[in-house]
């Protein structure tokens, strides 16, 4: 069997007295797009920050194509080739769209190359071309999501790490986005870890999927069939079966709990 | 009865001095964008620069240039370890804490100084001696021209730094989120111990330029807290503001100690008040809000 790209063995990660991760295991295979899946509060976030060191785990192990990479700084981590695009953006907001794309590139030194993937990025997001000198602050929720998305892949990572990048958008401009990372995915053959709560698209896009409530990993499986499962049809896509009104149906739940 | 020449011979040494604190503030406001650490030790700084020029220019046998940068360079170096082996441990507690600890480094820098110049008041010769003849019973010391034209070079240098080069950028953007500067492979630790010394750096080199005026004894790091009112008043966070209020203050000065003597040395500090009544952000603020 090949070694995954990214593994997550057994992570435990502590938000002070409280155990926010408990005991959680993940893999990631070269050339994959996997969800990670869960309501707020899950711990799907905390999930991405201990992968890539913005937080401690006190247990388990993050390895990067084999190679121990937990508990260690995060820019140490991104030069490793893991690009994380945090939940919320989390733009430059002071410095224009080139600037931003310009620090995704901070670590590297071919310059030819650079140039060619900043034309990439803006031929991924057109929109960002005619913006280039906007301060990312004056930019649409929209538009900084895909200066953040942008921003990572300018790093030519191995691994893109993307936080919740439907949060706050437009349906319309959910279906953008997704399909722009179906394409990273197909066209640049980025493998792509992606965490949502928007289930229905994520499973849409995504190979395989995993589940996490309260802190833990509750299911996984192949898109397709974590599209067909019932518990997910329920509590993640709103989708009620007909006939069953008045029964309450977390007794006919079976996978978790 | 106020004459032009002397209006204008008050405004040029109000200048001179603003320009002064305007270099030392720019320190306070670079330590304070990258760390949110208000270092009340910065004073200290220009007092050290100023004490190390001396120094260098004495082992040179009197050679101010060289002393200049060597001396600079110095405190620099003092400033990039600071952070890099004390302020780093002790970001994330308390900011009491971290405040104590910066008023604590400047008591210790001012024994330290003592201890190793001596406690009396010295005098670094520079090439600044001398008086520039504008009009006829005009004429303006070569030393606050000094003052004037370094000021105007630094900022220069400084604006080409921080938007031109990708180190300059790079800290921009660690100072406006630090995670995000993390997650883009930035070495943002060793970017903020570099803030420090080039703070470190342009609070000495206020120190050396100003040493012909307030001569060096260990007390003339004070000077910073003028600079810090100054800083406030042009909305802390913000170069051109920082810039801007230290300018006002220094331009104030003169004139409010002409005209009203008893309150000589305390008018940086109305002016401050009274800004911060009327424009509680101060002059220019810098603010954004986070779009969602």
């Amino acid at each position: 069997m090949t070694t995954p790209l990214l593994e997550l063995r057994n992570i435990e990660t502590f938000y002070g007295p409280i155990m926010a991760i408990r005991g959680v295991s993940l893999q990631v295979f070269e050339g994959e797009i996997v969800c990670v899946l869960g309501a707020n509060g899950a711990g799907k976030t905390t999930l991405l920050k201990t992968a890539t060191g913005a937080l401690n785990s006190s247990k388990g192990q993050v390895l990067l194509q084999g190679k121990e990479i937990q508990n260690r700084d995060p820019d140490w981590v991104a030069r490793q080739g893991i690009a994380h695009v945090p939940e919320g953006r989390e733009v430059f907001p002071l410095l224009t769209v080139e600037e931003n794309l310009m620090m995704g590139a901070y670590s590297r030194r071919d310059k030819e190359a650079v140039r060619a993937d900043f034309d990439a990025v803006y031929s991924y997001f057109p929109p960002l071309r005619d913006l280039r000198g906007r301060l990312a602050a004056y930019l649409s929720g929209g538009q900084q999501q895909m200066l953040a998305i942008g921003r990572g892949y300018m790093s030519k990572p191995r691994l893109l790490l993307l936080d919740e990048p439907s949060l706050g958008l437009s349906p319309t401009l959910v279906q953008d986005i997704f399909h722009i990372i179906t394409r990273l995915n197909k066209e640049e053959g980025l493998t792509i870890l992606l965490v949502e709560q928007n289930a229905n698209v994520a499973l849409q896009v995504s190979q395989r999927g995993y589940v996490m409530e309260v802190g833990g990993m509750v299911m996984d499986g192949a898109s397709d069939d974590l599209l067909k499962s019932d518990d997910i049809k329920e509590f993640y896509l709103g989708k009620k079966e007909a006939g069953i009104r008045g029964k309450r149906r977390w007794k006919k739940r079976k996978t978790w709990r | 009865m106020l004459q032009v020449n002397d209006i204008i011979h008050l405004a040029v040494t109000g200048l001179a001095q603003g320009c002064a604190y305007g270099l030392i503030a720019l320190g306070f406001v670079l330590i304070y964008k990258a760390t949110e650490v208000v270092n009340f030790a910065h004073g200290e700084f220009m007092m050290l620069g100023a004490f190390a020029v001396l120094a260098w220019s004495e082992f040179l046998g009197g050679s101010f240039w060289p002393a200049f940068v060597l001396g600079c360079l110095s405190i620099g170096v003092v400033g990039y370890l600071i952070d890099a082996q004390i302020m780093r441990r002790i970001i994330g507690q308390s900011s009491a804490s971290i405040f104590i600890m910066t008023v604590a480094f400047g008591f210790i820098f001012r024994s330290l100084a003592g201890m190793i110049w001596g406690w009396k008041t010295l005098f670094l010769s520079t090439p600044f001696g001398g008086k520039i003849e504008i009009a006829d019973g005009l004429s303006i010391g070569v030393d606050r021209v000094a003052i004037i034209v370094a000021t105007v070079l630094l900022c220069g240098v400084l604006y080409l730094f921080f938007s031109r080069t990708r180190y300059g950028i790079a800290m921009q953007a660690a100072s406006q989120n630090q995670l995000a500067a993390y997650y883009m492979g930035i070495p943002v630790k060793r970017l903020v111990s570099i803030t420090w010394a080039i703070g470190a750096m342009i609070a000495a080199a206020a120190g050396a330029l100003l040493a012909p005026i307030t001569m060096v004894d260990t007390t003339i790091g004070f000077l910073g807290i003028k600079a810090l009112a100054g800083a406030i008043v042009g909305g802390f966070g913000s170069i051109p503001g920082a810039l801007l209020g230290c300018l006002l203050i220094g331009i104030v000065e003169p004139f409010a100690d002409y005209f009203v003597p008893e309150i000589k040395g305390v008018s940086a500090y109305i002016v401050m008040l009274v800004v911060l009544f009327i424009r509680p952000q101060g002059l220019i603020s810098q603010t954004f809000e986070k779009k969602v």
